[in-house]
């Protein structure tokens, strides 16, 4: 009988195509990554359909973690005298004793989640350690003892002249009353125009927004 | 056919004799190790990307007064309250709470918006052509229909369980029926009580 030759193939094949689209997926991840800033705390914000971008300079943000506490950062990459002013200005008026070298490196600090009374300590550290320090939160709801009144109203002279933008980013789980608190805070200080950090979501169809926005052109939304 | 000619095989002229043949090398390239290399690149961006980026919604509140005067005054009848509770829940009443509570209802974050679109219709469809508003509409280039809708507020008081999520989505809700006045309102004691009874009653934790 006769065998069958089963004949053999190669099994090399050409890899090229697949390669092209590996790279092509890589340039793209590539262009459209942003690195997360550093952040002392993970935030999950909530959804909304405001599609507006957040600012990155000229503002401050009140961060609100999942444990109702509350961070303050600054915003000003152009200008760093703004964090040298202001920790000047709380140093004098809260009595807080800083060295020079702890006033440097408030510049770096990614932000402040401490009382005034253990300001200093926290700027001792590092600031590429200051992640790893156990932080308390601003106290502000008690309002006689409403310690970011104060550092909402360095900040406005340290900006002054300049359009300041307030940020509060609140973590989807924390409890109103901070939220409330952080806000009569900044009316404290006769602010009254905030923008809340949402993560996008969609328009629902057929809502009153979605009718307006396919019937408006797009420059009259305002 | 598509195949460039490699001069190869006996096409072409006839090589002499003695003349040697160039050993060819092949132009293939071992692509794996750049392959993974791609690939393990291709997945340390996807991991450290942040592919929706924040947005911000705008959120503009009223200075506190104690002055009548600089207080805005609702209308019973355009007057919607939602207040938010703990679990996700909401509760809300048209115009005044009534001293049975019998117009205080609960319902959820899905339920709410169809309640603030029929409130809006019956507000609507209750205008009485008003004169002033609509002269000052035409004069300001807004839409007379703004007018229709004037009386239509609605206010807002989350309780001390609500979230930050809770308060942000109602806002959004606004946003998205295109409410044009609502207010956010501290919660009275009565409807704090309210809101604890049905709670109870029902069991949200």
């Amino acid at each position: 009988m006769p065998s069958v030759k089963i004949p053999r193939k190669s099994t090399d094949f050409d890899m090229t195509p697949f390669v092209d689209i590996a790279f092509l997926i890589l340039s793209f991840f590539m262009l459209a990554t942003k690195f997360k800033p550093p952040e002392p705390v993970e935030i999950t914000t909530p959804n909304s359909v405001s599609s507006e971008p957040l600012p990155e300079n000229d503002a401050v943000m009140i961060t609100i973690d999942k444990n109702d506490k509350v961070y303050f950062s600054i915003f000003s990459e152009k200008d760093p005298g703004v964090f040298d002013q202001i920790i000047k200005d709380l140093n004098t008026q809260k009595n807080l004793n800083l060295t020079n070298q702890e006033m440097v490196n408030f510049r770096k600090t990614a932000s402040v989640g401490v009382p005034f009374s253990s300001l200093k300590s926290l700027l001792g550290v590092a600031p590429d350690d200051q992640k790893n320090v156990n932080q308390p939160g601003i106290p502000v709801m008690d309002s006689a003892t409403n310690e970011l009144v104060w550092w909402i109203s360095e900040a406005q002279s340290a900006f002054s002249g300049k359009a300041l933008r307030y940020l509060i980013k609140g973590d989807a789980k924390s409890k109103y009353p901070t939220f409330e608190a952080v806000v009569s805070a900044l009316k404290r200080n006769d602010q009254f125009k905030y923008n809340l950090v949402t993560a996008p979501e969609d328009v629902p169809a057929n809502s009153a927004l979605d009718v307006f926005n396919r019937t408006q052109p797009a420059d009259a939304k305002k | 056919m598509a195949s460039i000619d490699t001069g190869g095989g006996d096409s072409g002229h006839k090589k002499g004799p003695g003349v040697k043949k160039a050993k060819k090398l092949s132009t293939r390239v071992d692509m794996t190790p750049m392959v993974d290399l791609g690939f393990l690149l291709i997945t340390f961006f996807i991991f450290t990307t942040t592919m929706s980026s924040p947005t911000t919604m705008d959120l503009n509140m009223p200075k506190d007064t104690n002055k009548d005067e600089e207080l805005n005054k609702t209308k019973e009848s355009g007057a919607l309250t939602v207040l938010l509770g703990k679990g996700d829940q909401v509760y809300y009443y048209e115009g005044q709470l009534l001293p049975d509570a019998s117009n205080f209802k609960q319902t959820t974050f899905k339920g709410i918006r169809d309640e603030i679109i029929s409130k809006k219709k019956s507000v609507i469809s209750a205008y009485r052509t008003d004169a002033d508003c609509e002269a000052k509409a035409r004069e300001k280039g807004r839409p007379v229909s703004d007018c229709a809708e004037q009386d239509f507020v609605v206010v807002i008081k989350p309780d001390k369980e609500a979230t930050y999520k809770n308060t942000v989505d109602i806002l959004d809700e606004m946003t998205i029926n295109r409410v044009k006045r609502f207010a956010m309102v501290k919660i009275l004691d009565v409807e704090q009580q309210l809101i604890n009874v049905t709670e109870a009653n029902a069991g949200i934790k």
